[in-house]
């Protein structure tokens, strides 16, 4: 592998992994979401620095270029990254709905309710109001 | 296929103690004549506030003392006063969800409150409500859970464009060939539902977005029984079906993948 591009794929490991530690540290990321980041960058990462690990992985998916399997991987784990976001929002939007749902159905019975309590006939049932 | 008797949940006699309130009794306890089952009328409204007040008039004029429920799905114009102050109950929806989700609301109300019948139908107007007794006369009869109206089973005034057609005929004929009975109007949001029915749609397996001829599908698939009766339709003229455009592409493809999948999943009869 080029020695240029190595050190640049280096650099840009490191910086992820240590971008996403920070995040983590902010709690800007939660840890279940830098998981995916995590393995995606130190994976990368030990293909950068290892010129033997590259040569067994190329030979193994049979990458002819060396630059091409770290492409390769690169792009697989940003599907599994994206698909994993896709399966989570799912989660979300129906998560959501379900409380638009109950927000939309609580919200009548409390109109409900107050309207009864402000009606003459049960105000005048002092028992029941002062125990309110 | 299994035979099921509808039978009224312990729970609702329950409640009729507790809420002895005249406005409760006669929003939500009490049924629409003497002698009748509890039943409640669902409307999904999105910025309808020129035509739900005539749709709630001509409701309450046909089909009297029947409580009327509007979910305001989000709307920017004034369809939760107007439903209001024609007597309807308003669920309003913090914004806009879609129409499944709103009639999926309407359906977790009367689920909780424990409804015997749920007619839903359109607000704008498409429905004609001197059917509403039809569907409730015949979704009360024993076999049937839901009664599915359907605008092509009577030559009616219904016109619509080719492509809507051909896909309310596709569709239809899918469901047909799944569910072992004629289905003509898949889409029809027309529909009377009766006990479990209600429950099941009020349940995880609801189509979210908008449901279809895959709703008619696992409603058959879990043993749910489906009829469907003529009723008249009218076209909408100023309103653009949500079957248009841009959309007409992502409804296509989700109704096919949704069918198949809906084909695909295990089902536990209960």
């Amino acid at each position: 592998m080029p020695p240029k591009i190595q050190i640049i794929s280096i650099l840009i490991c490191i910086f992820l992994v240590a971008y996403v530690f920070e995040l983590v540290r902010r709690k800007h990321l939660s840890e279940e979401y830098s998981m995916g980041w995590l393995v995606t960058g130190t994976s990368m990462l030990a293909l950068s620095v290892s010129e033997g690990l590259l040569k067994w992985v190329s030979e193994l998916v049979g990458a002819t270029l060396f630059t091409s399997t770290l492409f390769f991987f690169g792009l697989l784990f940003l599907m599994v990254i994206c698909l994993h976001f896709s399966i989570r929002i799912s989660a979300l939007t129906n998560q959501v709905r379900k409380l638009t749902q109950s927000i939309g159905i609580l919200d009548l019975e409390k109109k409900t309710l107050e309207s009864q309590i402000r009606q003459p006939t049960w105000q005048s049932d002092s028992s029941n109001m002062e125990q309110l | 296929m299994k035979t099921l008797s509808y039978q009224v949940p312990q729970s609702s006699l329950k409640q009729t103690v507790i809420l002895e309130n005249d406005e409760f009794k006669t929003t939500f306890i009490k049924g629409p004549l003497k002698g009748h089952p509890k039943t409640l009328i669902i409307i999904p409204a999105y910025n309808e506030e020129k035509n739900i007040g005539a749709v709630l008039e001509t409701i309450q004029k046909k089909v009297p003392g029947i409580p009327i429920l509007v979910i305001n799905d989000g709307s920017s114009d004034n369809t939760e006063s107007v439903a209001r102050s024609h007597g309807a109950n308003v669920i309003s929806l913090p914004y806009n969800s879609g129409y499944g989700v709103a009639l999926q609301t309407g359906f977790i109300f009367a689920a909780r409150k424990n409804y015997a019948i749920v007619i839903q139908m359109d607000s704008d107007g498409q429905h004609d409500p001197k059917n509403v007794k039809d569907l409730i006369e015949e979704v009360q009869k024993d076999k049937v859970d839901v009664v599915i109206g359907s605008r092509f089973l009577e030559s009616g005034s219904y016109k619509s464009s080719f492509a809507r057609r051909a896909g309310i005929i596709i569709f239809g004929k899918i469901a047909s060939i799944f569910c072992g009975q004629k289905v003509t109007d898949p889409t029809s949001g027309f529909q009377a539902l009766k006990g479990r029915a209600i429950h099941f749609a009020a349940s995880d397996h609801y189509p979210p977005d908008y449901p279809d001829a895959d709703f008619i599908i696992l409603m058959h698939r879990h043993g749910l029984r489906v009829k469907e009766i003529p009723v008249i339709m009218h076209a909408s003229p100023d309103k653009e079906s949500m079957h248009h455009g841009h959309k007409t592409i992502y409804y296509i493809f989700k109704m096919f993948l949704s069918i198949f999948v809906t084909v695909l999943r295990s089902v536990s009869k209960r």
